[in-house]
């Protein structure tokens, strides 16, 4: 089937996780993620989607050029604390209270370790 | 502007998704084989590039082709500060080299001019035809010249600059607010919603007055608006009072705001409370869906485009998806935030659905940053997610700055607005 040829070709397989509006697949997130290899990376698509936005703000993958803090390299379990702490008001900030309570425990999870795989990926 | 569904219209819009994963399918199977998949994207600015650009970082094995007609791209953010004298146009200038040298995308510097949505093609004004399998447009905004009597393309471009695309017409406002003699009098006309960049004209009035301050403190501002309310008002008004008290005049359309004629001879506006001479006057006309949009019937009587909000696809012709200013995206301003946004959703949804796969559900975002000074910067902020009454703002989140934000929260905001700009530009054109 052409669309897996074409998955082949591409550098980085997406692989795929049956996502319907409001049904939460993380648990079969989770199964695909622990096969992660050094040759495959695995992005989930609900996490990339959400994650994605964030660049708009501190960069492309995080890598911020201006005042705005970068977290390009930041570990997964860094950034979901932080985002937690931005969510409970815990840790000081302007706009990011009003970004991370738009968001879920579970997708602020799915941010975290979109951020804090895609620069592996990048290596 | 709301765009509001019923439940069971939800439903059928998640089984259109699937469909939609079929239709991507099908809608490859004849190219797959022999070459490359191939997404055309029309529209260079903050929607269409963020689109091409993450096409081509998410999924490098796809053809990504770009219709831009400038070679420069003036970005509508920061020209309010060129007005105010703290940017050069060079500095708001993006170009497309990156894009093609970086991410491979495919930039023809040429106008598409028409659609043909069965046989898959877009006619540029050069005369070729590109062939696409999945369609991404983002033509921004276009003006209603013949809204208003003694408005016209020709008076814009020449006398009452509306520069609300930043360019020629944006050089044209900075020039006459140069020329004016101090003690002068600028009127702002902002139009009614929905319309781009809703806190707009009045950062537009803040940093105008800013200028003026400083070099010309005898001139006056008159917003004449079409609305009774505005974007962030209250933080306007407050940061009027503190940084230009006396300045800045607002007139709500209910007291006088609503403007029925222009004269562009006698420099003045006609209201229903009387007439209003202006030296230097920056009306705004009245915004509906750009012209490529209408040429392709992708518009609805709204003169917006309506379309599929987990995919953005256009529900009058599928296999083309529209983002941006011109898009009826529910709660979502018109932004170029908010069309990056859609942008990457839209580049995120084609890659799964050429994959023969579900998309995921949208998650969207905008921020808006305002600078009222140079030190002194207000935002808006917002988290969208699809429900069955359409893109909705998520409950508790998002909102503005505290209106009791203290000076160090509000300088703060204003490096950030300087942060984001830098920032956005290079996610999108870097």
């Amino acid at each position: 089937m052409q669309v897996t040829i074409r998955s082949l070709l591409t550098a980085c397989l997406v692989f795929s996780v049956l996502l319907i509006a409001g049904t939460d697949a993380s648990a079969a997130a989770k199964k695909v993620q622990k096969k992660k290899t050094a040759e495959v990376c695995v992005v989930d698509p609900r996490g990339e989607i959400l994650a994605l936005s964030c660049a708009s703000c501190h960069g492309t993958d995080g890598k911020s050029v201006g005042i705005i803090p970068s977290f390009y390299g930041k570990s997964p379990e860094y950034l979901e604390a932080a985002l937690k702490d931005f969510k409970s008001g815990t840790r000081y900030s302007t706009v990011m209270i009003r970004h991370a309570k738009g968001y879920t425990d579970e997708e602020i999870r799915l941010i975290a370790e979109y951020f804090g795989t895609v620069w592996q990926n990048n290596k | 502007m709301n765009h509001n569904i019923s439940r069971r219209d939800f439903n059928k819009l998640l089984v259109s998704g699937v469909a939609g994963s079929a239709l991507g399918i099908f809608g490859m199977a004849k190219p797959a084989f022999a070459a490359q998949t191939r997404i055309v994207v029309i529209g260079g600015g903050f929607g269409g590039a963020s689109a091409a650009k993450y096409l081509r970082k998410l999924d490098p094995s796809l053809s990504v082709t770009l219709i831009e007609p400038k070679a420069t791209f003036y970005t509508c953010p920061f020209s309010n500060w060129v007005l105010g004298g703290m940017k050069t146009m060079e500095d708001i200038g993006q170009t497309y080299a990156l894009l093609r040298s970086k991410y491979g995308v495919n930039v023809i510097a040429d106008t598409a001019t028409g659609i043909d949505s069965v046989k898959s093609t877009v006619t540029l004004k050069s005369g070729k035809v590109i062939n696409y399998d999945r369609l991404v447009v983002s033509p921004g905004i276009d003006f209603k010249y013949g809204a208003i009597e003694g408005y016209s393309e020709s008076v814009a471009n020449s006398s009452m600059p509306h520069a609300y695309e930043a360019g020629p017409q944006t050089i044209l406002l900075q020039k006459q607010l140069l020329a004016m003699k101090d003690g002068g009098r600028v009127l702002i006309c902002p139009p009614g919603n929905p319309f781009r960049c809703p806190p707009g004209p009045y950062e537009r009035a803040s940093l105008i007055a800013h200028y003026l301050k400083e070099k010309k403190p005898k001139s006056r501002i008159l917003i004449l608006d079409a609305k009774d309310k505005f974007s962030k008002q209250g933080l306007f008004k407050k940061g009027w009072d503190k940084l230009y008290p006396g300045m800045i005049e607002w007139r709500s359309s209910a007291t006088g705001g609503k403007i029925t004629k222009v004269d562009a001879a006698s420099k003045s506006v006609t209201t229903d409370f009387g007439v209003e001479k202006g030296d230097v006057i920056n009306f705004i006309p009245p915004q509906q869906a750009g012209k490529i949009a209408f040429d392709a019937g992708l518009t609805d009587a709204s003169g917006w485009c309506p379309v599929n909000p987990i995919t953005f696809e256009s529900t009058i012709h599928p296999g083309i998806h529209v983002i941006g200013d011109a898009v009826i995206a529910g709660a979502m301003p018109k932004s170029g935030f908010a069309a990056s946004s859609q942008g990457k959703v839209v580049a995120a949804s084609i890659i799964r659905l050429c994959q023969g796969k579900v998309p995921a559900p949208p998650s969207l975002v905008n921020t808006c940053y305002s600078l009222i000074g140079p030190g002194y910067g207000v935002s808006v902020a917002g988290v969208y997610k699809l429900t069955s009454a359409g893109i909705v703002e998520i409950p508790g989140s998002g909102g503005l700055t505290p209106m009791d934000a203290d000076d160090d929260h509000l300088n703060e905001e204003a490096m950030f607005a300087r942060g984001w700009y830098n920032n956005i530009v290079q996610d999108i054109w870097g």
